[in-house]
């Protein structure tokens, strides 16, 4: 508060004048703050009491205690162990670093085939490209699940279950929009050097493309990650399942008792990875939609 | 064909398409004063006898049989409507583009800086490929699927599936539990837009105010978007329970009163709204304030050296400037809203209390894949399709107009 004050001293051609008390005391832009603050407060509140009920008994959770329980490695040996979160856990990671990985490489190479070559009817392709989006994969459940289970020869089931969401028309059109605003001297400079697509790709496309790539494998992960009716009706076996059916396997039976510490563990450590990718990505995030919104 | 009979002929169907056809294309060619009335006639009326064929002939016209129910018929005019409302934007705005001198079709290349060299179109199919043969197996065919089996009578493990023409859509027109699990979600991407984008909006700009904090600001407030509809249905569902619910808790303190928020009728459907809000702010936030990142300084700063008020400056610069994100914002907002409140509702009240929780995209799930019934839940899958296409339409339409008018 002092600092600010300062520094209204030094930059404000007014401070000589006489201001009021509350003017000096009270930060510039007091408002912006509170509503800020209380906008913190409600939106993060939901998240810290799941924290703090994670490590807390039911009668604790009746009782509405607003101090740490004594459960916390209980409720986490139940949720891991005994509810096979873990396993859940690692499956999804698997799902989603697939996902992630494979959209994204079928993205860039999509944008390079639509941006770096010469060929009559481009347009009809990106345009064939573009139109999935009015299509959600959810329009098409009920097809898409026919037609994958009609198909019998799929090496793994999390093979039948990726495969069909690896193309992303918000990657293809994401990826065309970053290359286009590139300028045209780099690939004409490679090509006089003599450099294949592929190695202009490898050696300067993708050097350029780290925050695109980061903000994409952002969604693509989270996209991944949050998947829950694909798997729910495509895998038979439990144990393959992913993360997302094991959190909900817990909010089932409550009426067992003792349930809502491991339910809010299972909360706690679903969210734990997507929060953490976020966290680390969130500059390339940024960086990447700030690359795309220019153009 | 001649020996089956028609309440409405296949000729009439056709005509009437060549007549709406022709009037609306007389009505562009008043509107615009371009081109020639003639070839506006002619063009249109083809529009037309396309658009009212196009989604008919190809089930033979069998809504217009004379042994289909009124309902059929009417299903059958909605097809025609909705054909003729394809057919006829994409044969009047390629026919004014002509009219205009303008080229028909996109140009196919302005890329500078391509690859030279013969082989470039093996380049570009081998970089293609992948995400083309995707698309034509996962979302082309199967949507080609939904289409087909929406005409029939199918179930998953039964063999036989039989054509039954348009019976699983003209169902839809009396049937009640679906007309409210359509409004619901409806009204679920109402209260979403409204409550989520007008408090994202506003958080945003607090959030583009030179503050101090700004990002830890933000990254305290985004984060929610990192967030799955499950997770945030199985927070909501400790926050809201009846008994041991912390709002409860706060209410009984506050006014001595508890709400029975998850079991009881309008509460439940508000419970899913507060839900679903407190699951996207985040991502509305994230691109309002990229949204307001765009707005040139200048612009606001001479408006304001003119004397204009804070209120007047949002009002009249940045919310307009603003409206490309909105509207995506609504967009996504309202896919959201229909689709992927499902995992959220299906832990916070799995539909119910008496189904007053069922979305459109919950009936799909409890139609095909509980009770097997491809044929119904396709034709469920189609409604939801149209709304989609609908909303982008509009979307698309509006930006369209606000880039022409934004070109400062």
């Amino acid at each position: 508060m002092t600092e600010s004050a300062s520094s209204r001293f030094v930059f404000d051609p007014s401070a000589g004048k006489e201001r009021p008390l509350w003017r000096r005391l009270v930060p510039q832009r007091w408002y912006a703050h509170l509503i800020l603050i209380i906008s913190v407060i409600i939106i993060t509140f939901p998240m810290f009491y799941a924290l703090l009920i994670s490590t807390q008994s039911n009668p604790e959770v009746y009782n509405h205690k607003f101090t740490p329980g004594t459960m916390f490695f209980e409720n986490l040996h139940t949720v891991m162990v005994q509810r096979n979160m873990g396993r859940f856990m690692l499956n999804s990671f698997i799902i989603a670093l697939l996902i992630a990985v494979g959209k994204t490489i079928m993205s860039v190479l999509a944008g390079l085939g639509l941006v770096y070559f010469r060929y009559p009817g481009k347009w009809i392709v990106f345009g064939f490209v573009l139109i999935t989006l009015i299509m959600p994969g959810d329009v098409l459940l009920i097809a898409l699940y026919r037609r994958v289970v009609s198909f019998d020869a799929w090496p793994h089931p999390y093979v039948a279950l990726t495969l069909p969401l690896l193309a992303s028309a918000t990657g293809v059109f994401i990826f065309r929009q970053h290359f286009m605003t590139m300028p045209p001297d780099l690939s004409e400079a490679a090509q006089l050097d003599g450099a294949s697509p592929l190695q202009f790709l490898f050696r300067v496309l993708i050097p350029l493309s780290w925050n695109t790539i980061g903000a994409l494998m952002v969604i693509m992960f989270l996209f991944g990650w949050n998947q829950f009716l694909w798997p729910l009706i495509l895998l038979r076996d439990q144990d393959l399942q992913v993360v997302q059916w094991g959190m909900q396997s817990l909010t089932q039976n409550v009426e067992v008792g003792d349930n809502f510490g491991p339910m809010m563990m299972g909360v706690i450590i679903t969210s734990l990875p997507p929060m953490i990718v976020f966290l680390i990505l969130q500059r390339q995030f940024m960086k990447g939609f700030a690359l795309t919104r220019d153009k | 064909m001649e020996d089956i009979a028609y309440s409405v002929h296949p000729i009439l169907v056709t005509l009437v398409g060549a007549v709406l056809g022709a009037g609306y294309f007389a009505f562009l060619r008043w509107q615009t004063q371009v081109g020639s009335v003639n070839i506006s006639l002619l063009i249109g009326a083809i529009a037309g006898a396309a658009g009212a064929t196009l989604l008919t002939a190809p089930l033979g016209y069998c809504m217009f049989q004379s042994d289909q129910k009124s309902e059929d018929i009417m299903v059958g005019w909605i097809a025609v409507a909705l054909g003729l409302m394809l057919t006829l934007n994409i044969f009047s705005s390629l026919l004014w583009r002509y009219f205009r001198g303008q080229r028909l079709l996109p140009r196919g290349d302005t890329t500078p800086g391509a690859f030279r060299g013969r082989f470039g179109l093996v380049y570009a199919l081998a970089a293609l490929s992948p995400t083309i043969l995707v698309l034509i197996f996962f979302v082309y065919l199967p949507m080609f699927d939904t289409l087909r089996f929406s005409t029939f009578l199918a179930r998953f493990g039964a063999p036989r599936t039989r054509f039954i023409c348009v019976s699983n859509f003209s169902r839809m027109l009396s049937d009640v539990d679906y007309h409210s699990n359509l409004f619901l979600s409806f009204a679920l991407s109402f209260g979403i837009i409204i409550i989520a984008m007008s408090l994202a909006l506003l958080i945003a700009s607090m959030l583009n105010q030179p503050i101090r904090g700004a990002s830890l600001y933000r990254t305290l407030l985004i984060w929610p978007y990192a967030i799955s509809p499950i997770v945030a249905g199985s927070i909501f569902g400790l926050l809201l329970g009846t008994e041991s619910g912390i709002v409860n808790r706060a209410l009984d303190l506050l006014f001595g009163a508890k709400v029975p928020w998850l079991v009881s009728i309008p509460a439940a459907q508000i419970s899913v709204v507060l839900a679903s809000v407190w699951n996207v702010i985040g991502f509305n936030i994230l691109f309002y304030t990229a949204g307001l990142q765009t707005i040139p300084k200048d612009l606001l700063e001479s408006a304001s050296i003119d004397g204009a008020s804070a209120w007047q400056r949002f009002a009249r610069i940045t919310f307009p400037l603003l409206s490309p994100f909105t509207f995506f914002l609504i967009v996504t907002n309202t896919i959201y809203a229909f689709f992927d409140t499902f995992g959220l509702i299906f832990v916070l009240t799995r539909g119910g209390p008496t189904e007053s929780t069922f979305t459109a995209m919950y009936r799909v799930y409890v139609t095909g894949i509980l009770a097997s019934d491809i044929g119904k839940s396709t034709a469920q899958s189609l409604i939801l399709f149209l709304i989609v296409v609908g909303i982008t339409i509009v979307q698309f339409r509006v930006g369209q107009r606000r880039v022409q008018y934004g070109n400062y």
